[in-house]
């Protein structure tokens, strides 16, 4: 049996599936100041009666992390950033105290200048004067060579704990994605050791022997271990565990959209051939650009609960949330309310819902049924507006070769699928909107638990080789390599895969859900005079993100 | 959030980029223009973020239609049997960045393409000097056809004398063409020099600043200030287009000069074009990584002072005292007669029907002579109707007739004549350039 816990802003849902089945769900309010406590109070119900050791698998997403950021309560991180010649420098210093130090390597991965021992002995002391333990170590082009972030860690290791280095988060060049990724794992790290430790000692109690995964926002998972490594990747996995119990119940080759609609907002991702679509770098952290590699979603603030208005003879809906809705003793008319009064949905009071409808119906010289309606397909509307437009962004992405500008992929969307609360009541609607088919789960309330449980095990590496300076790296695991001036890209891709797979078992993988696939490569010549004088190969591997089964027997509705 | 207090950085004027390196596309496998020419420009673009930076937005190019192509150029004997897909990408991807200027969705634009286009003249038989179709030419044609006539200024900050735009622009006065680059007597293409100075309904508006070689930043920064400027500020340019070839680089394989990354930059946020298209530039790891960052940088309105080469030294790059009196010289006589421009035109024109400017054009890339004639009617009431008669030593002769934008109707009648006149039997196509209907006529047997 497995157990899926998907621990969102305001519920934490969770679900114990045996054998592609759901056996049990459970579902209690989040309560922001003792987030284990509620992932605990979930899961009792689910583990009465169940003999500890059926228990095979536990799959967490948790927004212990995230919670830890929006109330700033992460530790203080030490920078050590060389950031060499080019952009100006200063908005990196994201940490409690940044030092900027000499040295600088080059898009080759050459060293033009070496690290400066007393600058970072000074950093050092720094640090420990402000009683800060955290630090990350972030170089310019340290994915083409790791040299000075590892050089650095060795300066540091006995006296600082933990120390990210900039290379390991990802291989993906973007200097200040980079500083900021390995900023926010040093500054969760702490947060997330907590946390693991107390569910870890929580199972114990209960005997339960199970392997134990934290869902990521790329909607794979990782093992506990791994996680406390990098606690960053845990971040924003809500919108993953939610596409991925999209996927649990509706296999699919073909383009689509997926639509979480909740009560504040709306999230929207896309499959493109089945596969959720990916962000290209990686997910925004408040503000701040990272490499975290995340499916694609996108939040609008368009909900059950937004606040409806008529300004001017118009209807707006949203983008904020002023309370529950008025059926629920809320302040203004929402959707909501637009559900109850059409006596589509019976919750709260309809004749408060039918006051709302009052409220919404007179400015616009309608009746209360043609309010709600209007309400109803403005949502559908706004949703239907909303992703055409990010569709016309994302299908006019950057691309760098002739092939991809005449040819390249392009997502045209054949279905919409909808999970959230107002799901089943919406699908028809927003199927008039979209013209596709369009249709929820079953068990839609509870995809987002079911989506953690299935997700398997993900990870992602970049090789990257030049045969002129006769070296291969793989920032992500740490290997830089000497290799021979013949080596081909056939070398480079079988070593790729090799590598993911080892990587994959490390992170907890089994041997079953390993299926690496390359989905870059890419070879250039370097010429210098008039002769080739080495090849430059950059070749990506991952797997993609996918499910250790499918549901059966509670397909879509 | 804890790291709230920093500020991410935010371009001051939004900066539209089309980037497109064509990484499956080369002339030759070893040849300059090839699949790695802007490997490491992406690889330092991508480093530094620059897709991240508030109000730089990354476009990909259109693709360029034939009209596009024939608004500017005879090709031998069609668009499709001259330029392949590639080439009308490039064109497309520099309209594409005048598209996103003109339509209000950036301030300036910078199209980062390959290949170059700068010396493709009017008549295209084939490669020259790696350009088959004038991007630039292309681009602005195409931006007055949809948005309507404009007055412009083309820089050509590449290392080449830009022959082709030149040649395009020769007898324009609404495009003031400036080309600063090494003197001709020692780098191709062989010309450039100041006596080319444009033809009878443009004289004075064909600019070219022939630079010795060791010229460096102080000598760029020295045409700009004191010739490039203040001819502008005279000429009142509704846009300025920088044609960026990055080629004066003191690392440059193919050429002698000694300009750095950081004064490409200050060049760009001193001349402050509007469009900067991308042009030739080989030294594709020690130059055009940073020169693009700096180019990008300044454009953008960002700070653009920490950009420097790796094996950047102020005291090898100096430029000695002998260069930087020649320059101010030449400087100092080429202004004279862009400000005596008239009475140049009036000796120049005086008493003539016509003016025929006879050229060889070599094409270097792909080893072909043209053999070429043009003739320009001297016209009191616009520009003046002209004619390319031409051959090759591939054969191929062709008779070419533009009427060009602001034609009169006495000049409409007679290119309509011209091309109604010339012999089929004689070349093997016949050509007429409406510019003034924009419509293109060709004929054969």
């Amino acid at each position: 049996m497995i157990i899926g816990l998907d621990m969102g802003g305001t519920h934490v849902d969770a679900v114990l599936i045996d054998h592609g089945k759901i056996i049990k769900t459970s579902k209690i309010p989040t309560e922001p100041n003792n987030l284990l406590e509620s992932v605990w109070k979930t899961l009792k119900p689910l583990i009465t009666g169940v003999k500890p050791d059926e228990i095979e698998r536990v799959i967490l997403s948790t927004t212990i992390c995230t919670n830890a950021i929006v109330e700033e309560k992460t530790a203080h991180v030490g920078m050590i950033i060389e950031s060499g010649p080019g952009l100006p420098c200063d908005f990196l210093a994201c940490g409690q105290e940044n030092i900027f130090t000499e040295g600088y390597i080059d898009h080759r991965g050459r060293e033009v200048s070496p690290i400066n021992s007393a600058e970072i002995n000074r950093a050092s002391n720094a640090f420990k004067n402000k009683n800060i333990s955290a630090c990350a170590v972030v170089g310019k082009f340290s994915v083409r060579n790791p040299d000075h972030e590892i050089k650095i860690y060795d300066m540091l290791k006995n006296d600082f704990s933990p120390v990210t280095l900039g290379h390991t988060v990802s291989g993906k060049l973007n200097f200040p994605r980079r500083v900021f990724t390995s900023y926010f794992n040093s500054a969760v790290y702490s947060t997330f050791s907590r946390f693991s430790n107390s569910i870890v000692y929580a199972l114990k109690r209960e005997k339960i022997n199970a392997k134990l995964y934290v869902l990521k926002a790329d909607g794979g998972t990782m093992g506990l271990e791994s996680a406390e490594k990098f606690p960053v990747n845990t971040i924003l996995s809500g919108p993953a565990a939610s596409i991925m119990g999209g996927q649990a119940f509706f296999n699919t080759s073909k383009d689509g959209v997926f639509l979480d609609i909740g009560g504040t907002t709306t999230d929207i991702a896309f499959l493109a051939d089945g596969v959720p679509l990916f962000e290209p770098l990686g997910i925004k952290i408040g503000e701040y650009p990272t490499l975290v590699r995340a499916l694609y979603s996108v939040s609008m603030g368009l909900g059950g609960d937004s606040e409806v208005r008529v300004e001017n003879g118009v209807l707006h809906i949203g983008p904020y949330r002023k309370g529950s809705p008025m059926a629920l003793g809320g302040p203004c008319p929402t959707p909501t309310d637009a559900m109850i009064a059409q006596g589509l949905l019976d919750i709260g009071s309809k004749e408060k819902a039918v006051d709302a409808m009052k409220d919404i119906a007179g400015p616009l010289d309608l009746n209360i049924q043609e309010a709600a309606s209007l309400v109803l397909q403005t949502m559908a509307n706004m949703i239907k507006e909303k992703v055409d437009k990010l569709l016309f962004e994302i299908n006019s992405h950057p691309v760098y070769t002739v092939k991809e500008l005449l040819y390249g992929k392009k997502i045209n969307p054949e279905f919409v699928q909808v999970i959230g609360g107002p799901a089943k009541i919406l699908a028809p609607i927003l199927e008039k909107s979209f013209k596709i088919p369009c249709f929820y789960p079953k068990f839609y309330e509870a995809a987002n638990a079911v989506g953690a449980a299935l997700a398997k095990t993900t990870a992602e590496i970049t090789v990257f080789v030049d045969t002129a300076q006769g070296t291969l790296l793989v920032p992500e695991i740490g290997l830089y390599k000497k290799i021979e001036r013949n080596y081909t890209l056939e070398d480079a891709k079988l070593l790729a895969v090799e590598l993911l797979s080892k990587q994959l078992s490390i992170l907890g993988a089994e041997a079953g859900e390993i299926q690496p696939e390359i989905v870059e490569e890419n070879v250039f010549n370097i010429v210098r005079g008039f002769y080739t004088s080495g090849k430059n190969m950059r070749i990506r591997v991952q797997t993609k993100p996918g499910l250790l089964y499918e549901m059966w027997g509670d397909k879509d509705a | 959030m804890k790291c709230g207090a920093i500020k991410m950085l935010k371009a001051k004027n939004r900066l539209g980029l089309v980037f497109f390196p064509a990484f499956d596309w080369a002339i030759s496998p070893t040849h300059p223009e090839r699949e790695e020419r802007l490997l490491y420009t992406q690889d330092q673009i991508f480093e530094e973020g620059i897709n991240d930076i508030e109000g730089i937005k990354f476009y990909n190019p259109n693709i360029a239609s034939n009209k596009d192509i024939e608004r500017v150029h005879f090709c031998v004997p069609s668009v499709e049997d001259r330029a392949t897909t590639s080439h009308m990408i490039s064109a497309g991807g520099a309209i594409k960045a005048a598209e996103a200027v003109m339509e209000g969705e950036a301030d300036k634009a910078f199209a980062l393409v390959r290949p170059p286009g700068h010396h493709a003249q009017r008549v295209v038989y084939g490669d020259r000097g790696f350009c088959i179709i004038n991007i630039e030419a292309i681009m602005l044609e195409n931006l007055r056809a949809r948005y309507g006539h404009r007055r412009v200024a083309i820089i050509d900050t590449d290392c080449h004398h830009g022959d082709g735009t030149q040649d395009i622009y020769w007898n324009d006065s609404d495009t003031l063409f400036i080309s600063f680059h090494q003197d001709g007597r020692t780098l191709y293409p062989g010309t450039g020099f100041i006596d080319e100075f444009g033809g009878p309904g443009a004289i004075g508006y064909n600019i070219n600043v022939p630079l010795p070689p060791g010229t460096g930043q102080e000598g760029f920064l020295y045409v700009l200030d004191n010739l490039v400027l203040p001819i502008l500020d005279e000429y009142k340019p509704e846009l300025i287009v920088n044609s960026a070839g990055q080629d004066n680089h003191y690392t440059d394989p193919l050429t002698n000069m000694n300009f750095t990354a950081w004064g490409y930059a200050e060049l760009n946020h001193r001349l402050n074009p509007d469009i900067a298209v991308l042009e030739g530039g080989y030294s594709i790891e020690g130059a055009l990584p940073y020169v693009n960052l700096g180019i990008i940088l300044a454009m953008a309105g960002l700070d653009y002072s920490h950009v420097r080469e790796p094996d950047y030294d102020p005291a090898k790059l100096k430029q000695p005292q002998k260069i930087t009196e020649y320059i101010k010289e030449l400087c100092e006589t080429i202004y004279k007669r862009w400000r005596n421009k008239e009475s140049i035109a009036q000796e120049i024109i005086k008493g003539k029907e016509e003016i025929i400017r006879k050229r060889n054009v070599y094409y270097d890339t792909d080893g072909i002579m043209e053999y070429q004639t043009q003739r320009f009617k001297v016209c009191n009431k616009c520009s003046g109707v002209n004619i390319i008669d031409s051959t090759s030593d591939r054969g191929m002769p062709i008779f070419a007739v533009t009427i060009p934008q602001d034609a009169c109707s006495s000049c409409i009648d007679e290119g309509y004549k011209m091309y109604k006149e010339a012999d089929v039997q004689n070349y093997f196509r016949i050509y007429l350039q409406d510019r003034k209907n924009d419509i293109f006529f060709k004929r054969h047997l």
